[in-house]
């Protein structure tokens, strides 16, 4: 269980949020609403105060490396530091090479120089990229955003998968086929806050 | 031999060059003509003064008036330095960081150069201890300059990169490892070059004045080896230094990229 308590900035927040294994919530709210700095401040990538824990554990008592390993997000503008595509990804696991195929990604995709890639393939890569580490929480900022339906679905089946074996998921999208697809729960956000009617807040 | 006295007439015609390429810079819109200008003028008025206060200095040989002159030294290479950021980081740390690192590495080298024969009898003696800060402290400020400069230019650019490495776990200096070896490598690439080509493509500055001032060739190439040695750990040592002080406070404790610790591009 992801647990958010307090979690603001300068200009964001309170945020308070559970997510329980197994389920995805939905960032919603307009461009500019925060969704994205919200995202940001679970993988503690931005400075902020508030309280985070996964299953107990406060994200303050383990190093931010291993706690973004385990709370992974994924930004809308994928980052590439290498020539090739096998360069960034970790040894790939047991799942991997499923996964690159239901993404219809060849398997000598790894050889490929990243200056080649198409905006859709760099998403599709950067998702994957992201799903070997296996992590606990993912964080999606517009996942499918570049992609045509047909990758669109096969990323989301993958989710569903991952989510089956306990993986929990914040999502943002614009796409409300795609929310209404897979959000088990709502997150309204707008101006940096929350959009919560008076004395329906989410407990802590 | 005799020493080459140059007059008004020799430095009017140099000049010409300068104004050529303030001229070309004008003429292709980089932005660089006031600069050139600027610079020029700088080189002479500083260099004619510094003349005259070279003068004073010897004459006075006390301890107190080298150090002094060392001290002003390393101001105006730690405000060089400074100047040279095109994203210099904010608050004390712009002038802070590189002038710690050029400062210790230039005591480092020049103390490593009094273990050679080049130690005067007493060890505050201008003529060798003013030069020699000199010549390392201009070689190391050019390497702190170029390595800051490219790091902070690098962790703009490529500020996707870094953070998509930090949102899969790496460590900061995991995820600045390539911008960071990327400014070390071209802060000491003129180092290198002034290494290898020694001799074969330019004679350096030093051993060009002794023999200008005419010394023995063989004499002025020793000093010119070891001083060339100096320059090459002091500049790879404050590089590395300034670098890695700047990775570090360009993140914190949290792993986090803290590109608000840059101060604004200028306008």
């Amino acid at each position: 269980m992801l647990v958010i308590a307090g979690l603001r900035r300068p200009g964001f927040g309170p945020f308070d949020l559970s997510v329980p294994p197994g389920t995805c919530c939905a960032v919603t709210g307009p461009s500019g609403a925060g969704k994205s700095v919200f995202l940001r401040m679970v993988a503690d990538l931005d400075p902020c105060e508030g309280r985070v824990t996964l299953d107990g554990i406060d994200r303050d008592a383990v190093p931010a490396p291993l706690w973004r390993r385990r709370v992974t997000y994924l930004p809308a503008e994928t980052g590439w530091w290498a020539e090739t595509v096998g360069a960034h990804m970790a040894a790939p696991g047991p799942g991997f090479a499923a996964d690159r195929a239901a993404l219809r990604l060849p398997a000598d995709v790894l050889d490929w120089p990243v200056a080649r890639l198409s905006t859709g393939e760099r998403q599709r890569l950067a998702f994957l990229r992201g799903l070997a580490g296996n992590p606990r929480v993912l964080l999606l900022d517009e996942p499918t955003a570049a992609l045509d339906p047909a990758a669109t679905e096969a990323v989301e089946t993958i989710l569903r998968r991952r989510m089956a074996e306990g993986m929990a998921a914040l999502l943002v999208s614009h796409a409300a086929e795609q929310v209404a697809r897979l959000a088990d729960a709502r997150f309204p956000v707008a101006d940096g806050r929350p959009e919560i009617p008076a004395g329906r807040e989410t407990s802590a | 031999m005799k020493t080459a006295v140059l007059g008004p007439a020799d430095l009017a015609l140099a000049s010409v060059l300068v104004l050529a390429s303030a001229g070309l810079s004008l003429a292709l819109g980089l932005g660089l003509a006031r600069t050139f200008a600027v610079a020029g003028l700088r080189t002479m008025l500083q260099l004619t003064l510094v003349g005259f206060v070279l003068r004073w200095i010897f004459a006075a040989a006390s301890p107190w008036v080298v150090l002094a002159a060392a001290a002003v030294m390393m101001t105006a290479a730690t405000a060089e330095i400074a100047a040279r950021q095109e994203r210099p980081l904010r608050g004390l740390w712009r002038h802070g960081l590189g002038g710690a690192t050029m400062a210790s590495a230039t005591v480092l080298a020049v103390g490593f150069g009094y273990l050679t024969q080049l130690r005067p009898a007493v060890w505050y003696d201008p003529r060798v201890l003013v030069p020699l800060v000199g010549i390392v402290l201009g070689s190391v400020m050019s390497a702190v300059s170029v390595g800051l400069n490219g790091l902070g230019l690098a962790v703009t650019r490529e500020r996707a990169a870094i953070e998509a490495r930090l949102a899969l776990g790496a460590t900061r200096f995991e995820a600045l490892g390539g911008p960071m070896r990327g400014a070390i490598r071209a802060g000491l690439i003129p180092i290198l070059n002034q290494m290898s080509a020694a001799g074969l493509v330019t004679l350096p500055g030093l051993m060009t004045g002794q023999i200008l001032a005419g010394a023995d060739p063989q004499g002025a190439a020793d000093v010119q080896i070891v001083t060339l040695f100096l320059l090459a750990g002091a500049g790879a040592l404050g590089t590395v230094a300034a670098v890695y002080g700047a990775a570090w406070r360009l993140t914190d404790a949290r792993h986090r990229l803290r590109l608000d610790r840059l101060a604004p591009p200028r306008p």
